[in-house]
């Protein structure tokens, strides 16, 4: 089962490749609620619908990204690893997360308390700013591979 | 006249470019819904042509048509020779058919192939889309076979799901040496997957290789190759060390009739296998 709140961890620079130069306080603040949880495979990260609460930074372990699909069983579309991150859903309206997220092998995985990261960037939204700026990327590369997952490129 | 009725009676003389040698399909294995592998062998014995890694033959389903079909087996196998076809059109569909102990015509191997010289002593990134692992198996026979001979070697294959995996069994055997990565991944899948899911340029930025030592070869629809070879060339590959396996409709084989032709390049000639720097601006065009 996920162990949920298990593990408090002190986020550094060095916690995971996005933490990479951000401003120490901001590190400290975003610690608050931040846990270390692990994910036995076939475990659900999070299911489609619910409340999108958590920022997940993956530290090992494959989780798939699956979607509801006509006519057919669940589609895994997607599989994130080490030094990846996942979930945007808490950024957009209405904040429920649009898949589910499995976890395919055992996966260990830092979870922002998303609430908390809220309220930081409204005070300090200099550090929002770079904190999306950082995302963007990474939601663009997801953008861009279906994009070419589309154009059936393993035919 | 008179001559050449005789050669024709008595079975002698040269029989020319485009006459198939008969032989015999000796196993069948389905791969997928849509795609056979045929081992075929001559009749009457002998050894067979040898072939290089990336070389096709143009096969003959009499009565159907001919169609250019890339050697799939082990190019060191004598007496054999190894096709993998995906029924598509009438030709490739009625090889699909073909039974144990019915003849099918060959003639070949033609084109040229993967670089293997200039491989020796460097890393290798192999990549390969759907069918396209098909020419690229021979090649990562040679590598297996002589590992010694090269530096790291990364394989990735890309599927459109897990029921459309070439070589399943073969690729589990592979996946376990621990000399060479062999990465899998599908566009989608369904709960009993645990592989990865995504494309094959998603791997590029992880795959362990010294881009100025590489040579990169690649398989696959030619937008797969495209995207590749930008994301390798991303990572410092020089175009000139990434080599594709290009398609064309062949038909002569022998570079007669031109239907094979891609810009200045008659692909069964010149390829099919091509360096990425000599046909990267044809990639760009339309219609070439």
């Amino acid at each position: 089962m996920t162990s949920l709140g298990d593990a408090p961890i002190v986020l550094t620079e060095g916690t995971h490749p996005f933490l990479e130069r951000f401003d120490p306080k901001f590190l400290a603040a975003a610690s608050a609620n931040a846990r270390e949880m692990r994910f036995e495979t076939d475990e659900y990260v999070f299911r489609e619908g619910e409340r999108a609460q958590r920022f997940f930074l993956i530290l090992e372990g494959k989780v798939g990204l699956e979607i509801e699909a006509a006519d057919r069983p669940r589609l895994t579309v997607q599989t994130i690893g080490p030094g990846e991150v996942m979930g945007w859903a808490w950024l957009v309206h209405p904040y429920h997360w649009p898949v589910a997220a499995r976890a395919l092998k055992p996966t260990r995985a830092i979870a922002l308390d998303t609430f908390v990261l809220h309220r930081y960037f409204k005070l300090h939204p200099d550090v929002g700013y770079r904190f999306v700026l950082r995302l963007m990327p990474v939601i663009a590369k997801r953008l861009d591979d279906t994009r070419v997952q589309l154009a059936d490129i393993h035919a | 006249m008179r001559e050449f009725a005789a050669e024709l009676a008595t079975g002698t003389g040269d029989p020319g470019p485009y006459a198939p040698f008969p032989h015999r399909v000796i196993s069948r294995t389905k791969e997928t819904a849509d795609t056979t592998t045929l081992v075929l062998a001559p009749i009457g014995g002998g050894k067979g042509a040898r072939f290089s890694p990336g070389q096709f033959n143009m096969l003959y389903a009499f009565g159907v048509g001919e169609a250019a079909i890339s050697m799939s087996g082990d190019p060191s196998e004598e007496g054999t020779l190894v096709h993998t076809v995906r029924a598509v059109g009438n030709v490739s569909t009625a090889l699909s058919r073909l039974k144990p102990g019915d003849v099918v015509g060959v003639r070949g191997p033609y084109g040229k192939g993967w670089p293997v010289d200039q491989m020796r002593g460097k890393d290798v990134v192999v990549m390969a889309g759907g069918l396209g692992l098909a020419p690229l198996r021979p090649v990562i026979y040679e590598l297996y076979s002589h590992r010694e001979d090269y530096g790291r070697v990364e394989i990735i294959y890309g599927s459109r799901s897990p029921t459309e995996l070439l070589y399943y069994d073969e690729i589990q055997s592979w996946r376990t040496r621990t000399d060479t990565r062999f990465q899998v991944t599908v566009d989608s899948a369904d709960r009993n997957w645990y592989g990865d899911v995504g494309v094959v340029t998603q791997r590029v930025p992880d795959a362990r290789f010294d881009p100025a030592r590489t040579i990169a070869l690649m398989c696959g629809p030619e937008i797969m190759m495209k995207l590749s070879a930008q994301a390798l060339e991303a990572r410092g590959i020089a175009p000139s060390d990434i080599w594709l396996s290009m398609e064309r409709n062949m038909k002569c084989a022998i570079a007669q009739c031109g239907h094979c032709q891609f810009g200045p390049y008659f692909i069964c000639r010149d390829g099919p296998v091509l360096p990425y720097a000599r046909i990267r601006r044809f990639l760009a065009v339309r219609e070439v």
